[in-house]
């Protein structure tokens, strides 16, 4: 059994008093220990729609419709609030993008830091000192006692992001969801901090999930991919094998779309249109209008994900190499 | 369609443009903090190119592209324009040299009037930068600039809100180039976009740089986008140039150490980027600016001599610029 099991998870928002549309559609995944899995899509794919949702913080008006999320056995969907607080923020932590935001600006370093300490453990005031103190130090913060003391203001962009990766990991977490934890920083700072997150991964055993639109940071950081579009994911699979041989043609899109894969001077490939709003999301494939490969059958039915790829005409290795 | 104008030297010149802003005086402080935004910047850009800004938040790109538009007056410095003197200019001689240069911002969602609706928002700066044109000729030119940028003209009548991030940078292009500027400032264009949508932006630049001639200064912290879409290449730093190169030469012989923590920060499709674990390293307080180098804190051949004095852009045999001392 996988220590996380995502299966036919949706989540439905109303629309009027008697309609709802889907955020999400249907998304399967699996997690195991120490795993790093990587979703990328597109702004309005889903992608943090579902981490919200694996932690069942959906907020109103909008509702897990549809699915189970079995962490360790247990569906977290099913837990009572109390309950789920021993989860959250403890065995699963979350990253989330800007630093600024997620760290509260009145209350200093440590204070935070020993509140998610407290929230969680029965543990003296010295203790929890010295443990926030470790973990600062975990993640190279310099001069890490007198730290504890200062507010978020007075550290910089990299500086906060990185006390927010400590205050995921104080609880020793079994899964990090980061969500897109570098968007807000600077290439230099976004390096720093990918490096800090698979270094603790790797070095603590601890799974992560990691929400990004960037490609080169999932194959940098992460050994399985999920590729969203329109709430639902399109192709599953080894990172690896998705960015050497895409087989959807949105995620093969998408690689070609990348500046570096196109010579100097040279005309990008480009996806024409752009992704659906979730309102009005065309019939059959939710891909066929942007799709260079949709033939008749993909205006009818949706296709399901069948090996790794929701598609009929998923791209062999022989199409790829012709192009 | 204009013809570029046939020019020999730079289309756009800086020398030692100096940029300082004035910081809120702490009351019992007699002390006058200010940030140097820019320090001593000299470059030119030629005519056709798309030279390229690249650095950190914080290094003075935008300022720079602020500066040389009149958005901030210089300190210090001269900035040209076709040869002619542009920065002590009032606004009424402005005015005929504001046509010819234009800006396209970051943010789409934030630089088009919400409550204006798509024709007013291109017409505004033909009525108030070319007024002798008539109304019916004001209408042809958004038409034909809409076309252009591949809008569609039945989009004249609808307010922003109506249309997807990508439609709406279309629009901010296509305003940026009613007025058929010879040079665009393009500050970070395709940051706000979703990645399906920044080949079509960057494809519908490269297009209308064929079609019309223009220069650009492209702003970024996108290496990736420099190295597909750039001429050359400054990378900056605490508002100076650390480095000046053809953008070939750049990726392929980075000489400053800089410009090595840069390409070597860039996440890769083949991995192997991230695993060296790294020490954090910021930019410097821009108030209170280092004597020495300004990149001397986090540089790892960093030498006495560099903390002492500040390195000046010079020459290099293969044609780069490079402010560092030991750098060849």
């Amino acid at each position: 059994m996988a220590m996380l099991e995502v299966k036919d998870l949706h989540v439905a928002f109303p629309r009027g008093k008697h309609d709802e549309v889907e955020a999400l559609r249907g998304v399967n995944l699996t997690l195991e220990k120490g795993e790093r899995l990587g979703v990328v899509g597109e702004s309005g794919a889903g992608k943090s729609m579902l981490a919200f949702a694996i932690l069942n913080l959906i907020a109103e008006p909008g509702r897990v419709s549809h699915g189970t999320v079995k962490f360790n056995g247990e569906n977290l969907l099913d837990l009572p609030e109390r309950k789920i607080r021993d989860i959250r923020g403890n065995r699963i932590s979350m990253i989330f993008q800007d630093p600024m935001v997620t760290l509260n600006p009145v209350l200093s370093i440590g204070t935070q830091m020993m509140e998610t300490l407290r929230a969680h453990r029965k543990i003296s005031d010295k203790e929890a000192r010295a443990l926030c103190i470790a973990k600062l130090k975990e993640v190279a913060i310099p001069s890490a006692e007198s730290r504890l003391d200062a507010y978020p203001h007075e550290l910089s962009g990299g500086l906060r992001q990185r006390v927010v990766i400590a205050i995921a990991l104080l609880t020793d977490p079994e899964i990090i969801i980061a969500d897109e934890p570098t968007t807000a920083l600077d290439v230099t700072i976004q390096a720093e901090i990918m490096a800090l997150i698979l270094k603790l991964c790797r070095e603590n055993d601890v799974a992560l999930i990691l929400i990004t639109h960037d490609l080169g940071v999932v194959a940098e950081v992460t050994e399985k991919l999920m590729i969203m579009y329109a709430g639902k994911c399109v192709e599953t699979g080894p990172t690896r094998q998705i960015i050497d041989s895409p087989r959807h043609p949105y995620a093969s899109g998408l690689l070609k779309a990348l500046p570096q894969h196109a010579g100097r001077g040279t005309r990008l490939y480009q996806i024409p249109g752009s992704m659906p709003p979730i309102t009005n999301l065309p019939k059959g494939c939710t891909y066929h209008p942007r799709c260079d490969f949709a033939t008749g059958r993909c205006h009818g039915g949706e296709p399901d994900l069948v090996n790794g790829v929701a598609c009929y005409n998923p791209l062999s290795d022989k199409a790829e190499a012709k192009t | 369609m204009s013809t570029p104008i046939e020019e020999k030297g730079p289309i756009v010149e800086t020398k030692g443009v100096e940029v300082r802003f004035p910081l809120p005086t702490h009351f019992l402080s007699r002390e006058k903090p200010v940030l140097h935004a820019l320090n001593t910047v000299s470059v030119s850009i030629m005519p056709g190119e798309s030279f390229c800004v690249v650095g950190e938040s914080g290094c003075g790109k935008t300022t720079l592209g602020r500066a040389i538009l009149g958005l901030n007056s210089p300190t210090a410095g001269e900035i040209f324009f076709r040869g002619q003197r542009i920065d002590q200019m009032d606004e009424a001689e402005r005015k005929p040299v504001r046509r010819d240069m234009q800006m396209v911002f970051q943010n789409p969602y934030a630089s088009l009037n919400p409550r204006r609706n798509v024709f007013d928002t291109l017409a505004e700066p033909v009525r108030h930068l070319m007024p002798e044109m008539s109304s019916a000729e004001v209408r042809t030119r958004v038409e034909e600039v809409l076309s252009a940028t591949g809008c569609d003209p039945s989009w004249q009548r609808r307010l922003p809100h109506e249309f997807s991030g990508g439609q709406r940078q279309r629009i901010a292009i296509a305003r940026a180039l009613v007025t058929n500027p010879a040079f665009v400032v393009a500050d970070e264009p395709i940051s706000a976009l979703d990645v399906s949508i920044q080949a079509q932006i960057l494809n519908l630049l490269t297009e209308l740089q064929k079609d019309r001639g223009l220069t650009y200064l492209f702003i970024t912290h996108d290496l990736s986008v420099v190295e597909h879409f750039g001429t050359r290449v400054a990378v900056m730093y605490l508002g100076q140039v650390m480095e000046l190169a053809p953008a070939e030469t750049i990726f392929d012989t980075p000489k400053h150490p800089y410009t090595q923590l840069l390409l070597d920060a860039i996440p890769k499709l083949e991995g192997g980027s991230f695993d060296k674990p790294r020490q954090p390293g910021e930019l410097p307080d821009p108030v209170n600016l280092p004597k020495g180098c300004p990149f001397a804190a986090r540089c790892n051949m960093v030498q006495d001599r560099c903390r002492q004095e500040r390195p000046q852009l010079r020459g290099l045999p293969n044609g780069t610029e490079v402010a560092c001392h030991f750098a060849e």
